[in-house]
C-alpha cells in the first residue's frame, strides 16, 4: 500500500521528497477528530461511572430519595441539616461513626507514616536478601481486605487464636478480647491495618530515598555529620514530597476503613467500631435511604477534601 | 558494617519477616486442619491430623459454591485488566502526545477524581447500574472501576519519559497516530503496561465493598463478597474458613512472586509523582 502511495508521489513534478510533505501535513491538519477518538472509549467510562456521579450524588442529596418509593421529593438540604440536628433519627448513629473513623484515622496514621519509614530505611542499603525481605515485608498488602479480616478475625479470637497464645506463651495475660472490647478493638482494627500496608508504604519511603542524590550525604558526611544529623538534615528534607504524598493517601486510605471493621470486630463492642463509610453504605443501600446516603457521601468528601489542603498548605509553607 | 552489626541487622530483619509472614503461614496451615484440631484450647501449630477437610468443605458446598465464586473472581478481574489496558493506554496517548482544545482541563479533572474518596461515589454509582440493569451481573463489577484515573494518569506519565524521535521517524514514513500508538508507543511501553496488568488484576481480584453491595445471587458473587457469607456461615469452622482465604490468597500471591518487579515499580512510582 505505501509503495503505491510512493510511486504515485514520484509521478508529481513537486521537488522531493513531495509525498512525504504532504502526507505529514494530512497527518496534522485532517484529522481533528483523532485526540478525541482515542479519548472516547475512557472518556465513556469516565463520565459515566467517575464525573456524572459527582454530581448526580450532589443532586440525590437534595432529595427525599428513598430506593424503593416512586416519588422523590425535592427537600433542599435536608438531609444535611439532619446530619446536624440532634433530634433528627440519624444524628446519634452518624456522628457515633465519624468518631469511629476519627479514632481510626488519628491511631492509624502516625503509625503508617512512622513504621514504613524506619521499614524503608533498613532496607535502603545494599545486602544480601535485600529483594527477599522487601517481598516478605510487602506480601500481605497483595491480599484483599476480605483474606485479611477472615484471617485476622480468627487470629484474635480470644480462645483459640495465635495472639493470645503468643502472649500466653512469654507470660503475658492470654485472654485478652481483642475483637469485642474497646480499646482492644481498637488496637486490633489499627493493628491490622499497619501489618496489612505497611510494606506498601515502605516501597513508596524506598523509592523517595533513592531519589536523594548521594553527594548530599557525601558532603555531609566531609561536614562531619554523624548518623543522625544526616538523617535529620539530609534524608529528612530530601523526603518531604514523598512524605506528603505517603501522609495524604494515608489519611484517605483510613478515614475510608471498611472491611477491617466488618469483618475483624463487626461494629463491636455496640456500634462502636462501626465507620462512616459502613454508616453510608448501610444507610443508602440496606436502608434505601439514598438522599441521606448521599448527603454523608458528599460532607464526607469534602471533609476530606479539607484535610488533603491543609496538608499540602502546611507541607508547602514549611519548605518556603 | 562490622559483623556483629550484620548480625543485628539480619535478626532485626528476620524478626520483623516472622511478624508479616506468620499470619500467613498459620492460615495455610489451619486450612489443613480437622475441626477438632482446629479447636484445641490452646491452639497447636501442626496439623495433626493433616486434613483436607476445610478444602472438601467449600468444594462441595451448595450454599456456599466457592469454586464458581473463584471462576467469577478471576473472569472479572481478567476482563477489568483487559479493558483498563485497552482504554488506559489509548486516552493516555492523546493526552501524551496529542494538541487539543480542553487537553488542560480535561487532564486536571481525571487527576482530581484521583483525591476524591471512591465511597463517596458508591450511592449514585449503585443507582446508575440500577437503572442500566447491571446490578448483580459479572458487568457491575468489571467495568465501572475501569473508570479509575490511575491507569491514565501512569501511563501518561511513562509515554511522556519515551523520546518522540522514534514517533517523528514513523510520521514520515507515513504512519497514522493509530498505527504509531499501536506499532512504535505500545511495544516500547511493555513493562509499564505489564506494571499496571497486575495492579488493575490486584485491585480487582480484591475488590470487597462494591461486590458485597451490587452482588446477591449466590453464584454470582466473587470470592471475597463471598468470604463474607462463609463467615457468617461457618463462623468458627477455621479450618474451612482458612480454606476459603486460602483460595482467594493463592493466586495473589503467586501473582506477585512472578510479578514482584512490576508491583514494587508501580508502587514506586506513584509515589514519586507526589
Amino acid at each position: 500500500m505505501a509503495d503505491v502511495i510512493e510511486v504515485g508521489a514520484a509521478r508529481d513534478d513537486a521537488p522531493p521528497p513531495p509525498g512525504r510533505t504532504r502526507r505529514r501535513s494530512v497527518t496534522e491538519r485532517g484529522n481533528r477528530a483523532t485526540p478525541y477518538l482515542f479519548l472516547a472509549p475512557y472518556l465513556v467510562l469516565f463520565g459515566a461511572f467517575g464525573l456524572a456521579p459527582i454530581l448526580f450524588g450532589v443532586w440525590i442529596s437534595l432529595h427525599q430519595w428513598d430506593l424503593q418509593l416512586p416519588n422523590r421529593p425535592f427537600i433542599g438540604l435536608g438531609n444535611y441539616r439532619d446530619l446536624f440536628s440532634s433530634d433528627s433519627a440519624i444524628y446519634g448513629d452518624w456522628w457515633s461513626s465519624v468518631r469511629a473513623t476519627g479514632t481510626f484515622t488519628l491511631l492509624s496514621v502516625p503509625l503508617l507514616v512512622v513504621i514504613p519509614l524506619g521499614l524503608a530505611l533498613l532496607l535502603n542499603e545494599k545486602f544480601p536478601g535485600r529483594t527477599f525481605f522487601r517481598a516478605a515485608f510487602f506480601a500481605p498488602y497483595v491480599l484483599g481486605v476480605a483474606v485479611i479480616g477472615l484471617l485476622w478475625r480468627f487470629l484474635l479470637d480470644a480462645n483459640l487464636g495465635l495472639v493470645n497464645l503468643l502472649l500466653g506463651a512469654v507470660g503475658l495475660p492470654s485472654d485478652t478480647p481483642w475483637v469485642t472490647d474497646v480499646p482492644w478493638a481498637w488496637v486490633s482494627l489499627v493493628g491490622v491495618t499497619v501489618w496489612w500496608t505497611s510494606g506498601f508504604n515502605a516501597v513508596i519511603y524506598l523509592a523517595g530515598l533513592q531519589d536523594i542524590a548521594p553527594e548530599l550525604y557525601e558532603a555531609a558526611q566531609v561536614d562531619g555529620a554523624g548518623r543522625w544529623d544526616r538523617f535529620r538534615h539530609v534524608t529528612i528534607p530530601g523526603l518531604r514530597p514523598v512524605m506528603l504524598f505517603v501522609l495524604t493517601t494515608t489519611i484517605l486510605a483510613s478515614a475510608n476503613v471498611f472491611g477491617q471493621a466488618l469483618l475483624i470486630t463487626q461494629g463491636a463492642p455496640g456500634e462502636q467500631t462501626r465507620t462512616v463509610v459502613w454508616r453510608i453504605v448501610d444507610e443508602g443501600l440496606r436502608d434505601y435511604d439514598a438522599g441521606r446516603a448521599a448527603a454523608m457521601s458528599v460532607f464526607f468528601a469534602l471533609m476530606l477534601a479539607v484535610v488533603s489542603v491543609v496538608n499540602f498548605r502546611l507541607f508547602r509553607y514549611r519548605e518556603d | 558494617m562490622s559483623k556483629l552489626g550484620t548480625v543485628a541487622r539480619y535478626a532485626v530483619l528476620l524478626l520483623i519477616t516472622a511478624v508479616f509472614v506468620t499470619p500467613l503461614v498459620w492460615m495455610l496451615l489451619t486450612s489443613v486442619k480437622t475441626y477438632d484440631d482446629a479447636q484445641q484450647d490452646p491452639p497447636t501449630w501442626l496439623p495433626n491430623p493433616f486434613s483436607t477437610y476445610g478444602y472438601d468443605q467449600i468444594l462441595n458446598s451448595t450454599a456456599n459454591p466457592v469454586l464458581r465464586w473463584f471462576l467469577n473472581s478471576m473472569l472479572a478481574a481478567s476482563l477489568h485488566t483487559l479493558l483498563v489496558l485497552a482504554t488506559a493506554s489509548m486516552a493516555a496517548y492523546a493526552l501524551a502526545r496529542m494538541r487539543f482544545r480542553g487537553r488542560g482541563l480535561l487532564f486536571a479533572l481525571i487527576v482530581g477524581t484521583l483525591f476524591l474518596p471512591p465511597t463517596s461515589l458508591i450511592i449514585p454509582n449503585f443507582i446508575i447500574a440500577e437503572r442500566i440493569n447491571w446490578i448483580d451481573t459479572l458487568t457491575i463489577v468489571v467495568v465501572p472501576g475501569a473508570a479509575s484515573a490511575f491507569g491514565v494518569f501512569f501511563l501518561r506519565q511513562f509515554f511522556l519519559s519515551i523520546p518522540a524521535e522514534l514517533e517523528e521517524a514513523a510520521v514520515l514514513d507515513g504512519a497514522n497516530q493509530w498505527q504509531i500508538f499501536r506499532r512504535v508507543l505500545l511495544p516500547l511501553s511493555k513493562p509499564a503496561l505489564a506494571t499496571l496488568a497486575v495492579l488493575s488484576f490486584l485491585t480487582n481480584w480484591n475488590d470487597f465493598l462494591w461486590p458485597v453491595y451490587v452482588l446477591f445471587s449466590p453464584e454470582r458473587l466473587t470470592l471475597p463478597a463471598g468470604l463474607g457469607l462463609l463467615q457468617g456461615a461457618y463462623v468458627t469452622d477455621y479450618p474451612v474458613i482458612m480454606a476459603g482465604a486460602m483460595l482467594a490468597s493463592v493466586p495473589v500471591l503467586v501473582l506477585f512472586v512472578f510479578a514482584q518487579r512490576h508491583v514494587i515499580q508501580g508502587v514506586s512510582r506513584s509515589g514519586l509523582k507526589g
